[in-house]
């Protein structure tokens, strides 16, 4: 059994142990997009670890016997499953694979003591696809070996959050079939970061890419704690349609000792853009090939590297508000009619609000 | 910011220049008997077709423009919210009202009518627009085949020996009456096909904004971009003239800046030479019949009387050729980004059916595209001039006369004067006594150009009398860019913080120092790298575009002819925007970026 997993390695037949989020960076540093380079712990070794301490039938029980409409089942059986996996050690075989992989990671990035990012990507035997967006933990800067492992064992038992739980339970996937996978990922100082979509969130044009930037790691802008910049950029000509800078007080940055924390920003910098023009050219065409990748409207996590400057993908979704409408044809097909409304409305002559 | 214009009856005469209203029609200047409508509506000053004041006879054109563009939404193909364009004339300057219809449900009501009309064209387009071409061409012939010259001392013996029965001065009167008519007609022909050119432009460009509501109207514009047209044609003949004289060598013999007529004297006789020369003769008909402005006044310099201009920009072509640089078009590139930009956003489509829709109204405006585009060299500047030419020859045989002592006098007559003054050489000529022109002209001429002179000297307002609520009529949108955000920027007045906007009309960022130039014959003063500030700019002015960094004009839609040609040329620039020639210095560095359609001065 493959206990690591690298995204550099990614094969389609490994989707199932990796979880839909790690699949999703597999693929794309396969594509050649600008992923920091990382790994993957396979579910299996979540699995052989219950079932190498004998706790498979236990979770399996605890879960079976929650009543889903039951917010306070849901969270004593939640924390008697964390708990669980919590008293779990790692075997010597998986911590010594992780310590080489992670060796290896640090080797490749030059850096020995590497800082990364320990990611749940969980996963159903049954729904291989299904995303989990957000349901599950994420670890920022993580430095050393030991404290990868740790971190790797605290996202397996992030399986059992109460929003875990019930996400699952909402859906109708077998709880019986979930596994956790955890993804180890380079992780830099970013200048600024945030999120795009691949088209307007406002009204849906797809012809746009909106951007929401400000400083610092993207937990300020992901989190909604910061009113970001936000830039709207036409998909095909790279110009930028609106823009809009906000003020932006809080970013979450490296403090003294590795942790990384929301901090007031200085006077200087809450005004000013957080992006030049060239990064909000690169940030959008980044996102642009996420969507070409995916060949559907995407919600993009992206970041700019403090230090080599790069805009670098650290996360892309399928976008689910405007795809999931009902598509209406919009432009009247007769010319004569289309000819006479538009000449009863030129579109400069009043704002438009809508056809 | 003020609510509404000042009413043109708020405009002062300057002084100097009284009793100017009688050099012009009188149904085309503002009076007590319109007033109250006169002051309700709105009015623009057409900055893009005439900038400067318009001389008496110069006004018969541009009327005959005007009124014939309404024509065709009134009468001819009933453009649902639209009827004409007023037109009067104040100060010597044009002003223009777009005339919408009031009446929502009269609206509705001529639906079916243009549906017919506009219907029937859009559906044979390509046949009928086969048929207008010849016609055209047929009708500058026959203005080519006008002659005037004085009368003759003796009526020819032919006359007699063929029993005629008619004498020199009815020629004479019937020709000027022909030449005026075939003005009129050239202007009906004109209108043909342009109203609806546009409205299908702005259907074109309507469905692409429902469809992407923050799509850039560049790349629109784009998308209808990059065919050849005939507007291109004389600067794509000086390219070859280029090229040919190097290709035989004689490239030295263009250097330095003797006038044209001396350096083409000097190419005869030798085999080079005359070969050049005789491809340069070849290239003059019909395409140097090219104005250096817009066509619309008789002291626009047409370079087949102006050979120095098409000279001076063949001298540039030549060093550029000598220095290995491309005289190409990027004729490629447009065409590929073109196909680039409709396929991607065609591909974010959603529908099959919008798909499908984009398509055929893309098709449309395409088909539409040359039309729009040759008829502008064909009309304003081939047949025109010949016009001024024509009137010219007429100016000559009143000097001759002694009526005037420059040609160019003739055009301070109004239209309907002039067969009253021919009458009168007629008069004197048949009865063999002195005509009272010559006492009675010299004089009024003095007058006149004196009352032009104090005209050049007032500064028009962009607009006058009530600010509309919405403007339908499709030209003044499209090829005037007048929208609502023209008209709020007016209200407001300049911006004092050295930040000017407009269409952002072509891509690119340029920097440099600014050259404001009011009139084509400043062009010569551009230097390399310098920013061309300007009321508009004329299509015949692209062959120094190579020279410039960017253009930046007062007027102009993001379809006028000068922001198709800076495009097509690579050019950055801003149009529209309102105020630049007033507010930029020559010698102020500034900032265009055609990409969002703003001007900064930066010094």
């Amino acid at each position: 059994m493959a206990q690591i997993l690298w995204f550099d390695n990614y094969q389609p037949a490994d989707a199932p142990v990796l979880g839909g989020k790690n699949a999703s960076l597999g693929t794309m540093v396969g594509a050649g997009l600008p992923v920091p380079p990382g790994f993957a712990v396979s579910a299996d070794c979540y699995r052989k670890a219950l079932a190498d301490n004998g706790l498979t039938g236990q979770i399996d029980a605890l879960i079976a016997g929650v009543d889903p409409r039951d917010t306070a089942s849901v969270t004593a059986a939640g924390s008697q499953a964390r708990a669980l996996i919590g008293s779990l050690g790692m075997s010597a075989a998986l911590a010594e694979a992780l310590r080489e992989a992670y060796a290896r990671l640090g080797s490749q990035c030059g850096d020995e003591a590497l800082p990364v990012a320990v990611r749940s990507s969980a996963t159903c035997e049954d729904q291989p696809d299904a995303s989990f967006a957000g349901e599950h933990d994420t670890y920022l800067w993580v430095r050393g070996a030991d404290a990868v492992a740790a971190h790797v064992l605290r996202c397996w038992a992030s399986l059992f959050t109460d929003r875990g739980i019930a996400y699952r339970l909402e859906r109708g996937y077998g709880q019986h079939g979930a596994a956790m996978s955890v993804g180890v990922q380079q992780m830099v100082r970013p200048r600024a970061a945030g999120v795009a979509f691949t088209l307007n969130p406002l009204d849906g044009d797809r012809s746009q890419i909106a951007i929401d930037a400000s400083w610092g790691f993207g937990e300020a802008v992901v989190s909604g704690e910061v009113t970001p910049d936000n830039f709207l950029v036409d998909k095909v000509m790279g110009t930028v349609s609106r823009r809009t800078i906000s003020a932006k007080t809080l970013e979450y940055r490296l403090t003294a000792d590795d942790q990384v924390t929301a901090v007031e920003i200085d006077n200087e910098r809450r005004l000013i853009p957080c992006l030049t023009d060239d990064e909000i050219a690169a940030v959008a065409r980044l996102a642009r090939r996420a969507e070409k990748h995916y060949r559907c409207p995407q919600d993009v996590e992206w970041a700019i590297d403090e230090t080599t400057g790069d805009v670098l993908l650290l996360q892309s979704r399928p976008e689910t508000v405007w795809s999931r409408r009902a598509k209406t044809v919009s432009c009247n097909a007769d010319p004569i009619t289309s000819m006479v409304q538009t000449l009863l409305k030129p579109s400069h002559s009043t704002p438009d609000v809508g056809c | 910011m003020a609510d509404r214009f000042p009413s043109p009856f708020e405009m002062p005469t300057p002084s100097g220049a009284e009793g100017w209203q009688d050099l012009y029609a009188y149904s085309s200047v503002f009076s007590e008997d319109r007033r109250e409508y006169e002051d309700g509506t709105f009015w623009f000053m057409d900055g893009v077709h005439t900038p400067e004041v318009i001389p008496p006879w110069d006004a018969t054109i541009l009327e005959y423009a005007i009124i014939a563009l309404s024509q065709y939404n009134t009468r001819h193909y009933v453009i649902p919210p639209a009827l004409g364009v007023d037109i009067r004339f104040l100060n010597g300057y044009m002003y223009l009202s777009p005339v919408g219809v009031a009446d929502p449900e009269e609206i509705g009501a001529r639906v079916p009518e243009f549906a017919e009309r506009a219907g029937y064209y859009f559906q044979n387009w390509d046949r009928l627009y086969a048929a207008w071409m010849p016609k055209v061409r047929a009708l500058i012939d026959e203005l080519e085949s006008i002659s005037f010259a004085p009368l003759p001392h003796r009526e020819d013996m032919a006359v007699i020996t063929e029993g005629r029965g008619t004498g020199s001065a009815l020629d004479m009167l019937s020709t000027y009456h022909k030449l005026v008519d075939l003005t009129l007609k050239l202007w009906h022909h004109h209108f043909e096909f342009l109203n609806l050119g546009y409205a299908a432009y702005l259907d074109f460009f309507g469905a692409c904004k429902q469809l992407f509501p923050s799509i850039p109207d560049q790349a629109i514009a784009k998308m209808v971009a990059g065919i050849q047209v005939d507007l291109f044609q004389p600067d794509e003949e000086i390219k070859k003239l280029a090229q040919l004289a190097v290709d035989l060598g004689l490239a030295s013999r263009f250097a330095g800046s003797s006038p044209a007529a001396s350096v083409l004297d000097g190419l005869r006789g030798d085999a080079q030479g005359d070969k050049w020369l005789a491809a340069w003769e070849e290239a003059k008909q019909p395409w140097f019949n090219f104005s250096a402005g817009s066509g619309f006044y008789h002291s626009d310099k047409v370079w087949l009387e102006n050979l120095d201009i098409p000279f001076g920009f063949l001298r540039t072509y030549i060093e550029k050729v000598q220095r290995g640089e491309s005289l190409e078009r990027p004729m490629e590139a447009v065409v590929a980004e073109r196909d680039r930009i409709v396929s991607e956003y065609a591909e974010l489509i959603d529908s099959d059916e919008d798909r499908a829709t984009f398509e055929a109204k893309l098709g449309l405006a395409r088909t539409v595209f040359p039309y729009v585009e040759n008829h502008n060299f064909y009309v304003e500047h081939w047949a025109h001039s010949v016009v001024w030419r024509k009137m010219r020859d007429l100016g000559q045989v009143l000097v001759g006369a002694g009526f005037i002592a420059s040609a160019d006098d003739v055009f301070l007559l109004s239209r309907h004067e002039v067969p009253e003054v021919l009458f009168d050489y007629y008069h004197g000529w048949a009865v063999g006594v002195p005509s009272r022109g010559p006492s009675y002209w010299p004089p009024e001429m003095e007058r006149r150009n004196g009352i032009m002179n104090a005209l050049r000297q007032w500064s028009p307002p962009p607009a006058l009398g009530m600010p509309p609520e919405i403007i339908t009529e499709p030209f003044t949108v499209m090829l005037w860019g007048i929208t609502s955000d023209s008209v709020r920027q007016w209200l407001g007045g300049a911006s004092s913080d050295g930040a000017l906007s407009g269409f952002a009309a072509s891509p690119g960022i340029a920097e440099g120092p600014a050259r404001v130039i009011l009139s084509a014959d400043g062009i010569a003063d551009l230097q390399e790298g310098e920013v061309l500030v300007a009321p508009l700019t004329a299509p015949s002015w692209a062959p120094v575009f190579g020279k410039i960094a960017a253009t930046v004009t007062d007027v102009g839609g993001i379809m006028s002819h000068a922001a198709i040609v800076c495009r097509e040329y690579g050019l950055p620039a801003v149009t529209g925007t309102a105020f630049g020639t007033k507010t930029i210095k020559t010698g102020q560095r500034v900032r265009v970026d055609g990409n969002t359609g703003s001007v900064t001065i930066i010094d």
